[in-house]
Protein backbone atom coordinates (compact mmCIF):
# COMPACT_ATOMS: atom_id res chain seq x y z
CA UNK A 1 0.00 0.00 0.00
CA UNK A 2 2.95 2.28 0.63
CA UNK A 3 3.82 2.92 -2.97
CA UNK A 4 0.26 3.62 -4.06
CA UNK A 5 -0.13 6.04 -1.22
CA UNK A 6 3.09 7.84 -2.08
CA UNK A 7 1.88 8.14 -5.64
CA UNK A 8 -1.48 9.35 -4.35
CA UNK A 9 0.18 12.41 -2.89
CA UNK A 10 1.87 13.23 -6.17
CA UNK A 11 -1.38 12.76 -8.07
CA UNK A 12 -4.12 13.29 -5.51
CA UNK A 13 -6.80 12.76 -8.17
CA UNK A 14 -6.15 9.04 -8.54
CA UNK A 15 -8.13 7.56 -5.63
CA UNK A 16 -11.16 9.82 -6.00
CA UNK A 17 -11.47 8.96 -9.68
CA UNK A 18 -11.65 5.30 -8.78
CA UNK A 19 -14.11 6.16 -6.08
CA UNK A 20 -16.49 7.96 -8.43
CA UNK A 21 -16.52 4.94 -10.71
CA UNK A 22 -17.58 2.55 -8.00
CA UNK A 23 -20.02 4.93 -6.42
CA UNK A 24 -22.22 5.38 -9.45
CA UNK A 25 -24.61 2.68 -8.20
CA UNK A 26 -25.43 4.56 -5.02
CA UNK A 27 -26.54 8.17 -4.94
CA UNK A 28 -26.05 9.80 -1.56
CA UNK A 29 -29.12 9.86 0.66
CA UNK A 30 -30.03 12.68 3.01
CA UNK A 31 -29.13 10.52 5.98
CA UNK A 32 -25.70 10.02 4.46
CA UNK A 33 -25.13 13.75 4.06
CA UNK A 34 -26.21 14.46 7.63
CA UNK A 35 -23.91 11.73 8.92
CA UNK A 36 -21.04 13.02 6.78
CA UNK A 37 -21.23 16.58 8.08
CA UNK A 38 -21.67 15.38 11.65
CA UNK A 39 -18.61 13.16 11.31
CA UNK A 40 -16.60 15.97 9.76
CA UNK A 41 -17.68 18.54 12.34
CA UNK A 42 -14.84 18.02 14.86
CA UNK A 43 -12.22 18.32 12.14
CA UNK A 44 -13.89 21.33 10.54
CA UNK A 45 -14.35 23.22 13.82
CA UNK A 46 -10.74 22.69 14.87
CA UNK A 47 -9.54 23.50 11.36
CA UNK A 48 -11.45 26.77 11.43
CA UNK A 49 -10.15 27.71 14.89
CA UNK A 50 -6.51 26.73 14.48
CA UNK A 51 -5.77 26.91 10.74
CA UNK A 52 -8.48 28.82 8.87
CA UNK A 53 -8.93 31.82 11.15
CA UNK A 54 -5.20 32.04 11.98
CA UNK A 55 -4.26 32.00 8.29
CA UNK A 56 -6.69 34.82 7.51
CA UNK A 57 -5.49 36.62 10.61
CA UNK A 58 -1.82 36.30 9.61
CA UNK A 59 -2.55 37.79 6.20
CA UNK A 60 -4.59 40.64 7.67
CA UNK A 61 -2.22 41.42 10.54
CA UNK A 62 0.69 41.71 8.12
CA UNK A 63 -1.14 44.69 6.58
CA UNK A 64 -1.44 46.55 9.88
CA UNK A 65 0.78 48.10 12.53
CA UNK A 66 -0.18 45.51 15.15
CA UNK A 67 1.97 45.09 18.24
CA UNK A 68 1.76 42.92 21.37
CA UNK A 69 -0.43 45.58 23.05
CA UNK A 70 -3.19 44.86 20.51
CA UNK A 71 -3.45 41.12 21.23
CA UNK A 72 -6.45 41.49 23.54
CA UNK A 73 -8.17 43.89 21.15
CA UNK A 74 -7.00 42.82 17.68
CA UNK A 75 -9.43 45.05 15.81
CA UNK A 76 -8.17 48.33 17.20
CA UNK A 77 -5.20 48.49 14.82
CA UNK A 78 -4.41 50.72 11.85
CA UNK A 79 -4.33 49.50 8.27
CA UNK A 80 -0.93 50.30 6.81
CA UNK A 81 -0.94 48.38 3.50
CA UNK A 82 2.32 46.75 2.54
CA UNK A 83 4.43 48.95 4.81
CA UNK A 84 5.42 46.06 7.09
CA UNK A 85 6.63 44.09 4.06
CA UNK A 86 8.79 46.95 2.76
CA UNK A 87 10.17 47.50 6.23
CA UNK A 88 11.27 43.91 6.78
CA UNK A 89 12.64 43.48 3.24
CA UNK A 90 14.90 46.46 3.96
CA UNK A 91 15.80 45.10 7.39
CA UNK A 92 19.38 43.69 7.53
CA UNK A 93 18.34 41.15 10.19
CA UNK A 94 15.65 39.72 7.93
CA UNK A 95 17.96 39.76 4.91
CA UNK A 96 20.60 37.77 6.73
CA UNK A 97 17.95 35.35 8.04
CA UNK A 98 16.79 34.88 4.46
CA UNK A 99 20.35 34.12 3.26
CA UNK A 100 20.94 31.75 6.18
CA UNK A 101 17.73 29.90 5.35
CA UNK A 102 18.74 29.57 1.69
CA UNK A 103 22.09 28.22 2.85
CA UNK A 104 20.46 25.63 5.13
CA UNK A 105 18.29 24.49 2.22
CA UNK A 106 21.20 24.34 -0.24
CA UNK A 107 23.33 22.31 2.18
CA UNK A 108 20.81 20.14 4.00
CA UNK A 109 18.53 19.06 1.14
CA UNK A 110 21.19 17.43 -1.10
CA UNK A 111 23.10 15.98 1.85
CA UNK A 112 20.08 14.39 3.52
CA UNK A 113 18.68 13.15 0.21
CA UNK A 114 22.04 11.77 -0.89
CA UNK A 115 22.53 9.93 2.38
CA UNK A 116 18.92 8.71 2.39
CA UNK A 117 19.19 7.49 -1.19
CA UNK A 118 22.50 5.70 -0.59
CA UNK A 119 21.00 3.98 2.45
CA UNK A 120 17.86 2.98 0.55
CA UNK A 121 19.86 1.64 -2.36
CA UNK A 122 22.11 -0.47 -0.12
CA UNK A 123 19.20 -1.75 1.93
CA UNK A 124 17.16 -2.58 -1.14
CA UNK A 125 19.66 -4.43 -3.26
CA UNK A 126 23.12 -4.79 -1.75
CA UNK A 127 22.47 -6.74 1.44
CA UNK A 128 20.26 -9.58 2.60
CA UNK A 129 20.65 -9.69 6.37
CA UNK A 130 20.11 -7.08 9.10
CA UNK A 131 17.92 -4.90 6.87
CA UNK A 132 15.42 -4.14 9.61
CA UNK A 133 18.21 -3.25 12.01
CA UNK A 134 19.98 -0.83 9.67
CA UNK A 135 16.68 0.73 8.63
CA UNK A 136 15.67 1.24 12.26
CA UNK A 137 19.05 2.75 13.17
CA UNK A 138 18.84 5.31 10.36
CA UNK A 139 15.25 6.11 11.24
CA UNK A 140 15.55 6.56 15.02
CA UNK A 141 16.88 10.16 14.75
CA UNK A 142 13.68 11.14 12.92
CA UNK A 143 11.48 10.29 15.89
CA UNK A 144 13.92 11.64 18.45
CA UNK A 145 12.58 14.52 20.50
CA UNK A 146 14.23 17.66 19.17
CA UNK A 147 14.72 19.29 22.57
CA UNK A 148 16.43 16.16 23.89
CA UNK A 149 18.52 15.92 20.72
CA UNK A 150 19.62 19.54 21.08
CA UNK A 151 20.66 18.97 24.71
CA UNK A 152 22.74 15.98 23.63
CA UNK A 153 24.39 17.90 20.81
CA UNK A 154 25.13 20.88 23.03
CA UNK A 155 26.90 18.54 25.45
CA UNK A 156 28.71 16.47 22.81
CA UNK A 157 29.83 19.45 20.72
CA UNK A 158 30.78 21.79 23.58
CA UNK A 159 34.41 22.92 23.47
CA UNK A 160 35.54 20.39 26.04
CA UNK A 161 32.90 17.79 25.17
CA UNK A 162 33.25 14.17 24.03
CA UNK A 163 33.58 15.03 20.32
CA UNK A 164 36.53 17.36 20.81
CA UNK A 165 37.97 14.97 23.38
CA UNK A 166 38.12 12.24 20.74
CA UNK A 167 39.37 14.60 18.04
CA UNK A 168 42.13 15.71 20.40
CA UNK A 169 43.06 12.11 21.14
CA UNK A 170 43.42 11.55 17.41
CA UNK A 171 45.61 14.65 17.11
CA UNK A 172 42.98 16.55 15.10
CA UNK A 173 41.99 20.20 15.60
CA UNK A 174 39.18 20.85 18.10
CA UNK A 175 36.84 23.46 16.68
CA UNK A 176 34.47 25.61 18.67
CA UNK A 177 31.44 23.84 17.19
CA UNK A 178 28.73 26.07 18.61
CA UNK A 179 30.61 29.31 19.24
CA UNK A 180 32.30 29.99 15.90
CA UNK A 181 29.93 31.22 13.14
CA UNK A 182 31.23 28.89 10.42
CA UNK A 183 31.29 25.84 12.68
CA UNK A 184 27.89 26.66 14.18
CA UNK A 185 26.37 26.49 10.70
CA UNK A 186 28.14 23.17 10.14
CA UNK A 187 26.78 21.79 13.40
CA UNK A 188 23.20 22.86 12.64
CA UNK A 189 23.49 21.35 9.14
CA UNK A 190 24.83 18.08 10.56
CA UNK A 191 21.92 17.92 12.96
CA UNK A 192 19.44 18.68 10.19
CA UNK A 193 20.86 15.91 8.02
CA UNK A 194 21.01 13.48 10.94
CA UNK A 195 17.34 14.15 11.71
CA UNK A 196 15.93 13.88 8.19
CA UNK A 197 18.03 11.35 6.25
CA UNK A 198 15.86 8.57 7.69
CA UNK A 199 12.69 10.05 6.21
CA UNK A 200 14.35 10.30 2.78
CA UNK A 201 15.53 6.71 3.13
CA UNK A 202 12.03 5.38 3.86
CA UNK A 203 10.49 7.26 0.94
CA UNK A 204 13.23 6.15 -1.48
CA UNK A 205 12.87 2.56 -0.23
CA UNK A 206 9.14 2.67 -0.97
CA UNK A 207 9.95 3.99 -4.44
CA UNK A 208 12.65 1.37 -5.10
CA UNK A 209 10.42 -1.47 -4.00
CA UNK A 210 7.83 -0.39 -6.57
CA UNK A 211 10.30 -0.90 -9.46
CA UNK A 212 9.43 -4.26 -11.07
CA UNK A 213 12.13 -6.91 -10.86
CA UNK A 214 11.75 -7.80 -14.57
CA UNK A 215 13.09 -4.42 -15.64
CA UNK A 216 16.38 -5.11 -13.86
CA UNK A 217 16.51 -8.59 -15.35
CA UNK A 218 15.95 -7.20 -18.84
CA UNK A 219 18.67 -4.59 -18.33
CA UNK A 220 21.07 -7.23 -17.07
CA UNK A 221 20.29 -9.47 -20.07
CA UNK A 222 21.05 -6.53 -22.34
CA UNK A 223 24.44 -6.34 -20.69
CA UNK A 224 23.92 -3.09 -18.73
CA UNK A 225 26.36 -2.71 -15.84
CA UNK A 226 25.36 -1.82 -12.30
CA UNK A 227 26.03 1.93 -12.51
CA UNK A 228 24.55 2.12 -15.98
CA UNK A 229 21.35 0.45 -14.67
CA UNK A 230 21.22 2.85 -11.75
CA UNK A 231 21.65 5.90 -13.99
CA UNK A 232 19.44 4.90 -16.93
CA UNK A 233 16.75 2.82 -15.27
CA UNK A 234 16.45 3.22 -11.51
CA UNK A 235 16.82 7.00 -11.32
CA UNK A 236 14.35 7.82 -14.15
CA UNK A 237 11.80 5.41 -12.65
CA UNK A 238 12.25 7.03 -9.25
CA UNK A 239 11.48 10.48 -10.61
CA UNK A 240 8.11 10.85 -8.81
CA UNK A 241 9.69 9.79 -5.52
CA UNK A 242 12.63 12.13 -6.03
CA UNK A 243 10.21 14.97 -6.73
CA UNK A 244 8.22 14.23 -3.59
CA UNK A 245 11.30 13.98 -1.38
CA UNK A 246 12.86 17.14 -2.87
CA UNK A 247 9.73 19.17 -2.24
CA UNK A 248 9.20 17.80 1.28
CA UNK A 249 12.81 18.35 2.27
CA UNK A 250 13.01 21.83 0.76
CA UNK A 251 9.79 22.91 2.45
CA UNK A 252 10.91 21.46 5.76
CA UNK A 253 14.31 23.23 5.65
CA UNK A 254 12.78 26.52 4.47
CA UNK A 255 10.80 26.32 7.71
CA UNK A 256 13.81 25.31 9.82
CA UNK A 257 13.29 26.60 13.34
CA UNK A 258 13.91 24.14 16.13
CA UNK A 259 17.48 23.12 15.33
CA UNK A 260 18.95 26.65 15.35
CA UNK A 261 16.61 27.87 18.10
CA UNK A 262 17.60 25.12 20.51
CA UNK A 263 21.20 24.56 19.48
CA UNK A 264 22.56 28.05 18.95
CA UNK A 265 19.70 30.51 19.58
CA UNK A 266 20.37 31.68 16.03
CA UNK A 267 23.89 32.77 17.00
CA UNK A 268 26.75 33.34 17.14
CA UNK A 269 26.29 36.80 15.59
CA UNK A 270 23.04 35.73 13.93
CA UNK A 271 24.94 33.26 11.73
CA UNK A 272 22.36 30.49 12.18
CA UNK A 273 19.21 32.61 12.42
CA UNK A 274 16.57 31.31 9.98
CA UNK A 275 13.50 33.17 8.71
CA UNK A 276 11.26 31.13 11.02
CA UNK A 277 13.48 31.98 13.98
CA UNK A 278 13.42 35.66 13.00
CA UNK A 279 9.61 35.51 12.87
CA UNK A 280 9.55 33.93 16.32
CA UNK A 281 11.86 36.61 17.73
CA UNK A 282 9.75 39.43 16.31
CA UNK A 283 6.73 37.87 18.04
CA UNK A 284 8.78 37.85 21.25
CA UNK A 285 9.66 41.53 20.77
CA UNK A 286 5.96 42.30 20.32
CA UNK A 287 6.29 43.31 16.63
CA UNK A 288 3.26 41.29 15.55
CA UNK A 289 2.87 42.93 12.14
CA UNK A 290 6.54 42.42 11.24
CA UNK A 291 6.35 38.84 12.49
CA UNK A 292 3.25 38.14 10.39
CA UNK A 293 4.70 39.84 7.31
CA UNK A 294 7.78 37.64 7.71
CA UNK A 295 5.70 34.51 7.93
CA UNK A 296 3.60 35.51 4.90
CA UNK A 297 6.84 35.98 2.92
CA UNK A 298 8.00 32.57 4.11
CA UNK A 299 4.68 31.08 3.03
CA UNK A 300 5.07 32.67 -0.42
CA UNK A 301 8.63 31.37 -0.66
CA UNK A 302 7.51 27.84 0.25
CA UNK A 303 4.70 27.98 -2.32
CA UNK A 304 6.91 29.31 -5.13
CA UNK A 305 9.71 26.81 -4.48
CA UNK A 306 7.26 23.89 -4.33
CA UNK A 307 5.60 24.90 -7.61
CA UNK A 308 8.94 25.41 -9.39
CA UNK A 309 10.20 22.03 -8.21
CA UNK A 310 7.01 20.28 -9.30
CA UNK A 311 7.41 21.80 -12.77
CA UNK A 312 11.10 21.00 -13.06
CA UNK A 313 10.81 17.41 -11.94
CA UNK A 314 7.52 16.57 -13.60
CA UNK A 315 7.79 13.57 -15.95
CA UNK A 316 8.69 14.69 -19.47
CA UNK A 317 6.23 13.48 -22.08
CA UNK B 1 18.14 -8.68 -9.22
CA UNK B 2 21.45 -10.51 -9.44
CA UNK B 3 23.37 -10.63 -6.19
CA UNK B 4 26.49 -8.59 -5.60
CA UNK B 5 29.93 -10.15 -5.43
CA UNK B 6 31.00 -10.99 -1.85
CA UNK B 7 33.51 -8.12 -1.86
CA UNK B 8 30.87 -5.57 -2.83
CA UNK B 9 28.46 -6.99 -0.27
CA UNK B 10 31.13 -6.66 2.40
CA UNK B 11 31.70 -3.04 1.34
CA UNK B 12 27.97 -2.33 1.61
CA UNK B 13 27.84 -3.83 5.10
CA UNK B 14 30.88 -1.80 6.12
CA UNK B 15 29.35 1.42 4.79
CA UNK B 16 26.05 0.71 6.53
CA UNK B 17 27.85 -0.10 9.78
CA UNK B 18 29.78 3.19 9.69
CA UNK B 19 26.63 5.23 8.97
CA UNK B 20 24.75 3.37 11.72
CA UNK B 21 27.48 4.15 14.26
CA UNK B 22 27.27 7.86 13.44
CA UNK B 23 23.47 7.83 13.53
CA UNK B 24 23.45 6.20 16.95
CA UNK B 25 26.33 8.14 18.56
CA UNK B 26 24.06 10.76 20.17
CA UNK B 27 22.22 7.96 21.98
CA UNK B 28 25.52 6.65 23.34
CA UNK B 29 26.45 10.13 24.55
CA UNK B 30 23.14 10.71 26.30
CA UNK B 31 22.95 7.27 27.89
CA UNK B 32 26.44 7.37 29.39
CA UNK B 33 26.53 11.13 29.96
CA UNK B 34 23.39 11.01 32.09
CA UNK B 35 25.24 8.87 34.67
CA UNK B 36 28.20 11.23 35.02
CA UNK B 37 28.25 13.19 38.28
CA UNK B 38 28.48 16.97 38.63
CA UNK B 39 32.16 16.74 39.58
CA UNK B 40 32.96 14.50 36.62
CA UNK B 41 31.61 17.18 34.30
CA UNK B 42 34.01 19.62 35.94
CA UNK B 43 37.22 17.58 35.92
CA UNK B 44 36.70 15.45 32.80
CA UNK B 45 33.95 17.03 30.71
CA UNK B 46 34.99 15.17 27.56
CA UNK B 47 34.88 11.64 29.01
CA UNK B 48 32.48 9.45 27.06
CA UNK B 49 31.79 7.08 29.93
CA UNK B 50 31.01 7.69 33.61
CA UNK B 51 33.49 6.56 36.26
CA UNK B 52 30.64 4.68 37.87
CA UNK B 53 26.93 4.60 37.19
CA UNK B 54 25.44 7.20 39.54
CA UNK B 55 21.69 7.75 39.35
CA UNK B 56 21.79 11.05 41.24
CA UNK B 57 20.92 13.04 38.11
CA UNK B 58 17.70 11.11 37.69
CA UNK B 59 16.85 11.39 41.37
CA UNK B 60 17.46 15.13 41.36
CA UNK B 61 15.46 15.54 38.16
CA UNK B 62 12.31 14.16 39.72
CA UNK B 63 12.85 15.09 43.36
CA UNK B 64 14.00 18.69 42.97
CA UNK B 65 13.28 19.81 39.42
CA UNK B 66 9.59 18.93 39.14
CA UNK B 67 10.15 16.70 36.15
CA UNK B 68 7.52 14.26 37.36
CA UNK B 69 4.90 16.93 36.90
CA UNK B 70 6.16 17.83 33.40
CA UNK B 71 6.07 14.15 32.44
CA UNK B 72 2.54 13.85 33.78
CA UNK B 73 1.48 16.86 31.68
CA UNK B 74 3.09 15.30 28.61
CA UNK B 75 1.34 12.00 29.26
CA UNK B 76 -2.07 13.68 29.72
CA UNK B 77 -1.68 15.82 26.59
CA UNK B 78 -0.48 12.88 24.47
CA UNK B 79 -3.17 10.50 25.73
CA UNK B 80 -5.93 13.00 24.96
CA UNK B 81 -4.37 13.72 21.56
CA UNK B 82 -4.25 10.01 20.69
CA UNK B 83 -7.88 9.44 21.67
CA UNK B 84 -8.99 12.58 19.82
CA UNK B 85 -7.07 11.72 16.68
CA UNK B 86 -8.23 8.11 16.55
CA UNK B 87 -11.91 8.99 16.97
CA UNK B 88 -12.12 12.20 14.97
CA UNK B 89 -9.89 11.14 12.10
CA UNK B 90 -11.76 7.84 11.73
CA UNK B 91 -15.00 9.81 11.51
CA UNK B 92 -13.58 12.34 9.04
CA UNK B 93 -11.80 9.71 6.96
CA UNK B 94 -14.97 7.64 6.77
CA UNK B 95 -17.03 10.64 5.67
CA UNK B 96 -14.47 11.71 3.07
CA UNK B 97 -13.89 8.29 1.53
CA UNK B 98 -17.16 6.46 1.97
CA UNK B 99 -20.05 8.90 2.12
CA UNK B 100 -21.56 10.83 -0.74
CA UNK B 101 -22.60 14.40 -0.02
CA UNK B 102 -22.46 17.85 -1.48
CA UNK B 103 -19.27 19.70 -0.59
CA UNK B 104 -17.04 16.67 -0.23
CA UNK B 105 -14.73 17.95 -2.93
CA UNK B 106 -14.28 21.11 -0.89
CA UNK B 107 -13.23 19.46 2.38
CA UNK B 108 -10.31 17.29 1.26
CA UNK B 109 -8.28 20.20 -0.16
CA UNK B 110 -8.55 21.80 3.30
CA UNK B 111 -6.77 18.74 4.71
CA UNK B 112 -3.96 19.05 2.17
CA UNK B 113 -3.63 22.82 2.65
CA UNK B 114 -3.33 22.49 6.41
CA UNK B 115 -0.58 19.90 5.96
CA UNK B 116 1.45 22.34 3.87
CA UNK B 117 1.06 25.74 5.60
CA UNK B 118 4.28 26.50 7.52
CA UNK B 119 3.64 26.31 11.23
CA UNK B 120 5.51 29.52 12.03
CA UNK B 121 2.82 31.39 10.10
CA UNK B 122 0.15 30.01 12.41
CA UNK B 123 1.39 29.96 15.96
CA UNK B 124 1.00 33.69 16.63
CA UNK B 125 -2.65 33.90 15.49
CA UNK B 126 -3.32 30.55 17.20
CA UNK B 127 -2.01 32.13 20.38
CA UNK B 128 -4.34 35.08 19.88
CA UNK B 129 -7.29 32.70 19.36
CA UNK B 130 -6.38 30.97 22.62
CA UNK B 131 -6.09 34.31 24.43
CA UNK B 132 -9.57 35.25 23.19
CA UNK B 133 -10.91 31.92 24.45
CA UNK B 134 -9.32 32.57 27.85
CA UNK B 135 -7.30 29.36 27.68
CA UNK B 136 -3.71 30.62 27.92
CA UNK B 137 -1.54 28.50 30.19
CA UNK B 138 -3.85 25.48 30.23
CA UNK B 139 -3.33 21.90 29.07
CA UNK B 140 -6.57 22.28 27.08
CA UNK B 141 -4.92 24.95 24.94
CA UNK B 142 -1.86 22.75 24.42
CA UNK B 143 -3.89 19.79 23.21
CA UNK B 144 -6.65 21.49 21.19
CA UNK B 145 -4.77 22.25 17.95
CA UNK B 146 -3.45 18.67 17.76
CA UNK B 147 -6.73 16.96 18.65
CA UNK B 148 -7.32 16.00 15.02
CA UNK B 149 -4.23 16.39 12.87
CA UNK B 150 -4.74 16.77 9.12
CA UNK B 151 -2.16 14.00 8.73
CA UNK B 152 -4.43 11.62 10.68
CA UNK B 153 -7.41 12.47 8.49
CA UNK B 154 -5.25 11.92 5.41
CA UNK B 155 -4.13 8.49 6.66
CA UNK B 156 -7.64 7.36 7.62
CA UNK B 157 -8.97 8.46 4.27
CA UNK B 158 -6.28 6.34 2.59
CA UNK B 159 -7.13 3.32 4.73
CA UNK B 160 -10.86 3.86 4.24
CA UNK B 161 -10.46 3.23 0.51
CA UNK B 162 -9.63 -0.40 1.29
CA UNK B 163 -13.10 -1.01 2.77
CA UNK B 164 -15.23 -2.45 -0.04
CA UNK B 165 -18.34 -0.50 -0.99
CA UNK B 166 -20.16 -3.77 -1.70
CA UNK B 167 -19.97 -4.64 1.99
CA UNK B 168 -21.47 -1.31 2.97
CA UNK B 169 -24.19 -1.53 0.32
CA UNK B 170 -25.12 -5.00 1.54
CA UNK B 171 -25.39 -3.73 5.12
CA UNK B 172 -27.48 -0.75 3.95
CA UNK B 173 -29.87 -3.14 2.18
CA UNK B 174 -30.15 -5.09 5.40
CA UNK B 175 -31.39 -1.91 7.00
CA UNK B 176 -28.26 -0.78 8.85
CA UNK B 177 -28.20 2.92 9.74
CA UNK B 178 -25.23 5.12 8.81
CA UNK B 179 -23.80 5.26 12.33
CA UNK B 180 -24.13 1.52 12.72
CA UNK B 181 -22.24 1.04 9.43
CA UNK B 182 -19.39 3.08 10.82
CA UNK B 183 -19.09 1.04 14.00
CA UNK B 184 -19.88 -2.42 12.65
CA UNK B 185 -18.28 -2.39 9.20
CA UNK B 186 -15.82 0.46 8.95
CA UNK B 187 -13.96 0.48 12.27
CA UNK B 188 -13.25 -3.28 12.44
CA UNK B 189 -11.78 -3.18 8.93
CA UNK B 190 -9.48 -0.20 9.47
CA UNK B 191 -7.58 -1.44 12.53
CA UNK B 192 -4.08 -0.98 11.03
CA UNK B 193 -5.02 2.56 9.98
CA UNK B 194 -6.20 3.39 13.49
CA UNK B 195 -2.97 1.96 14.91
CA UNK B 196 -0.89 4.11 12.55
CA UNK B 197 -2.88 7.20 13.50
CA UNK B 198 -2.50 6.40 17.21
CA UNK B 199 1.27 6.01 16.90
CA UNK B 200 1.81 9.10 14.76
CA UNK B 201 -0.40 11.32 16.87
CA UNK B 202 1.34 10.13 20.02
CA UNK B 203 4.71 10.85 18.41
CA UNK B 204 3.74 14.31 17.24
CA UNK B 205 2.07 15.41 20.46
CA UNK B 206 4.85 13.99 22.65
CA UNK B 207 7.48 15.73 20.55
CA UNK B 208 5.45 18.92 20.03
CA UNK B 209 7.56 21.83 21.18
CA UNK B 210 6.92 25.28 19.76
CA UNK B 211 3.20 25.44 20.58
CA UNK B 212 3.49 24.22 24.20
CA UNK B 213 6.44 26.60 24.61
CA UNK B 214 4.25 29.53 23.57
CA UNK B 215 1.13 28.51 25.53
CA UNK B 216 2.58 27.06 28.74
CA UNK B 217 3.64 29.99 30.84
CA UNK B 218 4.23 28.44 34.22
CA UNK B 219 5.78 25.25 35.56
CA UNK B 220 2.31 23.87 36.27
CA UNK B 221 1.59 23.48 32.55
CA UNK B 222 5.09 22.74 31.17
CA UNK B 223 5.28 19.58 29.13
CA UNK B 224 8.51 17.55 29.41
CA UNK B 225 10.18 19.05 26.29
CA UNK B 226 9.29 22.59 27.41
CA UNK B 227 10.61 21.92 30.92
CA UNK B 228 13.80 20.51 29.44
CA UNK B 229 14.30 23.43 27.09
CA UNK B 230 13.68 26.01 29.82
CA UNK B 231 16.21 24.22 32.02
CA UNK B 232 18.77 24.12 29.22
CA UNK B 233 18.39 27.86 28.58
CA UNK B 234 19.58 28.29 32.16
CA UNK B 235 22.55 26.03 31.49
CA UNK B 236 24.86 28.18 33.60
CA UNK B 237 23.10 26.96 36.69
CA UNK B 238 22.01 23.51 35.52
CA UNK B 239 24.59 20.78 34.98
CA UNK B 240 24.82 18.78 31.77
CA UNK B 241 24.27 15.61 33.79
CA UNK B 242 20.84 16.78 34.83
CA UNK B 243 19.95 17.90 31.30
CA UNK B 244 21.11 14.62 29.79
CA UNK B 245 19.07 12.68 32.32
CA UNK B 246 16.11 14.86 31.32
CA UNK B 247 16.79 14.18 27.63
CA UNK B 248 16.94 10.46 28.36
CA UNK B 249 13.57 10.55 30.14
CA UNK B 250 11.98 12.51 27.28
CA UNK B 251 13.43 10.10 24.69
CA UNK B 252 12.62 6.80 26.35
CA UNK B 253 8.86 6.47 25.80
CA UNK B 254 9.24 7.05 22.05
CA UNK B 255 12.26 4.76 21.77
CA UNK B 256 10.46 1.93 23.58
CA UNK B 257 7.40 2.38 21.41
CA UNK B 258 9.56 2.37 18.29
CA UNK B 259 11.30 -0.82 19.37
CA UNK B 260 8.00 -2.70 19.46
CA UNK B 261 5.95 -0.95 16.80
CA UNK B 262 8.54 -0.02 14.19
CA UNK B 263 6.27 -1.21 11.39
CA UNK B 264 3.57 1.35 12.12
CA UNK B 265 6.00 4.25 12.40
CA UNK B 266 7.54 3.46 9.04
CA UNK B 267 4.23 2.64 7.39
CA UNK B 268 2.90 6.01 8.45
CA UNK B 269 5.81 7.89 6.90
CA UNK B 270 5.80 5.90 3.70
CA UNK B 271 2.03 6.22 3.42
CA UNK B 272 2.05 9.95 3.46
CA UNK B 273 5.51 11.18 2.73
CA UNK B 274 5.35 13.40 5.79
CA UNK B 275 6.97 13.28 9.17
Amino acid sequence: MTSTATRALVTPEAPSRRLRGTRRAHEGSRAEAVTAWTFLAPFLVLFALFTGIPAVFALSASLTDMTARDIRDPFGVNFTGFEAFFKIIGNPGFQSAFLNTVMFVVLCVPLSMGLGFALALMLNSAIRRLRTFFRAAAYVPVITNIVAAAVIWQYAFSITGPVNNSLGALGLPQPNWLGDPGWAITTVVMMGVWRTAGTCMILFLAGLQAVPEEIYEAASTDGAGRWRTLWSITLPLLRPTTLLVTVLQTVSFLNIFEEPYLLTKGGPLGSTKSIALWVYEQFGFGNISASMAGSVLLLLLVGIVAIVQFRMLRPKH
Amino acid sequence: MKTLSPTRQALAYAALAVITVFMLLPFVWVLFGSFKTQSEFLHSPGAWFPESFQIQNYVQLFAERGFGNYMLNSIIVSAVAVVGNVIFSAMAGYALAKLRFRGRGFVFPLVIVSMIVPYVALFVPQFIVVVQMGLVNTLTAIVMPVLVLPLSVFIMRQFAHSVPFELMEAARLDGSGEVRLFFRIFLPLTGPGLATVAILSFLSSWNNFLWPLVVAQSQATYTAPVGLSVASQASNTVSFGLLLAGAMVVLLPILILFLFLQKYFIQGVAATGLK
